[in-house]
């Protein structure tokens, strides 16, 4: 689909991006734009667009990830920034002294736009009140993953030429997952209506107050529905203290073809990825027609390249 | 067991007692294919079916088949101490027609093949309906979630963990949490593991044995921590056994804030007290522990007004291995089942209940609360029915007794109130002659 020029003219007021609370329907939908563009280049044989030449942009995870990190890595490298990955091991950021150090010595390298994964939400908004650079969110705790909803917005919209009005069921590990979180909010902001679905267990108390429809059966919770966003479920809540096994929560939220058929013939399936197959999703829908999965991944750097070059426009030139 | 399809039968001459419609009146009750056509004074003017058997029960009570919602079995693991053919014959004795099966068995049942397991085992020896209640946590251990969903699609009609409660507040809510989505009634043990210690009530009478104590404490304090964590996770709850006044009290609370909860109480805490131990007579010996005096007569003033609202034997086989020790190391737990219906008739004896209030608390009330279609007389209701005597004499002799254990409080006990006859979905299943 073509960018729509209104939204390309719309600037980007924000230095940092710290989450999707905060973002104006416009902003979301310029952010989206510069991103069509950028699959654009990311097609193209000499995938670069220099408007990040000369600047310096530092991944600071201090949590594992690779598609997150690669993907950040490239978006930085096409825009021709000099990107740096620092891996920083969880025993030696326990406490939060040593976060605003690392921060301080980071601002004195003088980066230009810092990418922060952290296990602890708000961890990245009390580094961005600490550096004189732009931050980037790329996953605070349970809080937000602000790219990932923002990708999975691109993906949806690509394929179905709008967000308002679809219906979008996000499926599982609620409580824990700060992508859930990222695109209930989005999603809300662009006129979707949103739905969870999850065993009680799984569901934040006070859910229904967070603009989201909530679904403890699938099967019910999947009619009508647009889009089927499944979740990870992490190994450590498979086994009782959360849900008792993963062959019952496969039976009852693990998405299959009988329960994928519940949902509108054109339904698309995404995945923030990495998926468990046989717990959360069958292979056969993984990796099935009305799967956005593989996908989701290209649109990832192209969200992020438009993130960055957003920023950029904030950042001083002398 | 082969099931041909019996003869209808018509029970005449009887006073009708169905608790679900308040209805106790003379009439008639019939019964065909397994479940009843009609009962109560019209039914008295209605023709019997074609071959049908018919029965004058010459003024005695007919009644819905009593469903006791605690039950213990030996079976698996311990068939020694009882076996579900025993059992059955034993509830069939006493007018039970429906046992719900504690799941504190070897291995625990906590897996859908083992729910399935007691089905068929039930299905092919038992006399009476059994309706097996699965494990809330793996291995009764309180620590993991058991699959409440398969568990309850493979056939259990409640989760407990058995006469052990939850130690972890954490876990327990989220079981609670998890069970609402299935609508699955969680029944819960009322007594603080850490608190509750001792073996017999605490108090003066434990003081002068020599005894640690269970304060009643140890009850009321997990009772009021468990409606707290029903009112976060909104589900279902019953609090199997209650034993003390306050815990009365703390229950009827619960209710006036409009939680889904109920409780039962055994018949041991309704017709013994702590007195009854003697000379250190472990058959007495039982979790929650007999109270005093006055808490017995709570027990029975909370089933009066409503609070309490199901009795049960908490049928418990034990062998002479396990009771034949100094108290503190014997294990708790008594058989009940054979003198459930008859030690209940003491407190229409006494004139503390009515028969219909005394009755809706052994059929309709664990029904409603099971979802279970029995426990009434209404037509099409299945034929699950007992004729008893009120008055009739006898006295429990060891000899007679027909559980595989004899470890009964009751041993030698006189009662007034004889089950005459126990018919089991349109079968007589047991007959007193």
């Amino acid at each position: 689909m073509s960018a729509n020029p209104s939204h390309r003219d719309s600037t980007f007021p924000h230095r940092h991006l710290l989450g999707i609370e905060g973002l104006q329907p416009h902003e979301i939908l310029g952010l989206l734009d510069r991103a069509e563009e950028a699959i654009e280049i990311s097609r193209q044989v000499e995938k670069i667009k220099p408007v990040l030449r000369g600047r310096t942009q530092i991944n600071l995870f201090f949590e594992n990830s690779t598609r997150t990190q690669s993907s950040f890595e490239l978006a930085g490298k096409r825009l021709g920034a000099d990107v740096m990955n620092m891996a920083v091991s969880q025993s030696s950021v326990k406490k939060g002294e040593t976060l605003i150090d690392t921060a301080a010595t980071l601002n004195a390298m003088h980066p230009d736009i810092l990418v922060v994964r952290h296990n602890a939400a708000g961890a990245v908004h009390l580094l961005a009140r600490k550096v004189s650079c732009s931050v980037i969110n790329a996953g605070d705790g349970q809080h937000e993953h602000p790219t990932q909803a923002l990708l999975d917005a691109l993906t949806i919209r690509r394929h179905k030429g709008k967000i308002a009005r679809l219906t979008v069921a996000i499926c599982g590990d609620i409580t824990h997952s700060r992508v859930a979180r990222s695109n209930i909010i989005l999603l809300n902001a662009l006129g979707a209506r949103v739905r969870v679905i999850a065993p009680s267990t799984l569901l934040p108390s006070g859910i229904e107050k967070m603009g989201v429809e909530v679904f403890r059966d699938m099967k019910e919770g999947l009619k009508g529905v647009d889009i089927v966003m499944m979740l990870r479920l992490q190994r450590e809540r498979m086994n009782g203290a959360f849900i008792p096994s993963v062959r019952e929560y496969y039976r009852y939220y693990g998405l299959d073809q009988e329960k994928l058929a519940y949902a509108n013939d054109d339904a698309l399936v995404m995945h923030p990825g990495p998926m468990n197959r046989g717990v959360e999703i069958d292979p056969a829908v993984a990796d099935g027609p009305q799967s956005l999965i593989r996908e989701q991944v290209e649109m990832g750097v192209a969200v992020r390249m438009a993130v960055l070059e957003a920023l950029a426009a904030h950042l001083p030139n002398s | 067991m082969v099931h041909d399809s019996p003869k209808p039968l018509v029970l005449t001459n009887a006073r009708v007692i169905d608790p679900a419609r308040g209805l106790d009146a003379p009439g008639a009750v019939i019964l065909a294919d397994g479940v009843i056509l009609a009962a109560g004074p019209e039914a008295a003017n209605q023709g019997a079916p074609d071959g049908a058997q018919v029965i004058d029960c010459a003024g005695a009570v007919v009644a819905p088949g009593l469903i006791d919602m605690c039950v213990s079995v030996g079976e698996p693991g311990h068939e020694h101490r009882e076996t579900f053919a025993s059992a059955s014959q034993a509830a069939a004795s006493g007018g039970v027609t429906t046992i719900c099966t504690m799941p504190e068995t070897d291995p625990v049942i906590d897996d859908p093949a083992l729910v399935d397991f007691i089905l068929r085992r039930a299905r092919d020896t038992a006399i009476v309906n059994v309706r097996p209640l699965a494990a809330l946590t793996k291995g009764l251990e309180g620590n993991d979630m058991t699959e409440i969903g398969l568990l309850q699609e493979a056939g259990a009609i409640a989760f407990t963990n058995g006469h052990k409660a939850i130690r972890n507040p954490q876990i327990l809510r989220r079981i609670m949490t998890y069970a609402r989505d299935f609508d699955a009634l969680v029944i819960h043990h009322v007594e603080d593991p850490d608190l509750g210690g001792g073996v017999m009530n605490a108090g003066l009478n434990a003081s002068w044995k020599g005894l640690s104590g269970v304060p009643r404490e140890a009850e009321i304090i997990a009772l009021e921590r468990d409606l707290r964590l029903v009112g976060m996770a909104k589900g279902r709850y019953h609090a199997n056994l209650l034993s003390t006044a306050e815990s009365a009290r703390v229950l009827a609370i619960g209710k006036d804030r409009g939680l889904d909860v109920t409780a039962g109480v055994s018949i041991n805490h309704l017709t013994q007290n702590e007195n009854d131990i003697g000379a250190y007579r472990t058959f007495f010996k039982m979790s929650p522990p007999l109270r005093d005096e006055d808490d017995r007569q709570a027990m029975i003033a909370a089933l009066k007004d409503g609070t309490i609202d199901v009795i049960v034997s908490n049928h418990d086989p034990q062998d002479v291995e396990t009771k034949r020790h100094p108290w503190a190391e014997a294990e708790d737990g008594a058989i009940g089942l054979e003198t459930l219906l008859a030690a209940s008739l003491r407190l229409h004896h006494s004139e503390d209940l009515d028969l219909l209030t005394l009755l809706a608390k052994m059929t309709i009330n664990p029904a409603r609360r099971l979802g279970l279609d029995s426990g009434r007389l209404c037509a099409g209701a299945p034929a699950d029915v007992i004729v008893f005597d009120p008055d009739r004499p006898w006295v429990l002799e060891k000899k007679n007794i027909l559980s595989r254990s004899k470890n009964s409080p009751f041993e030698d006990a006189r009662f007034s109130g004889r089950t005459l006859r126990t018919i089991v979905a349109g079968r007589t299943v047991y007959t007193y002659d």
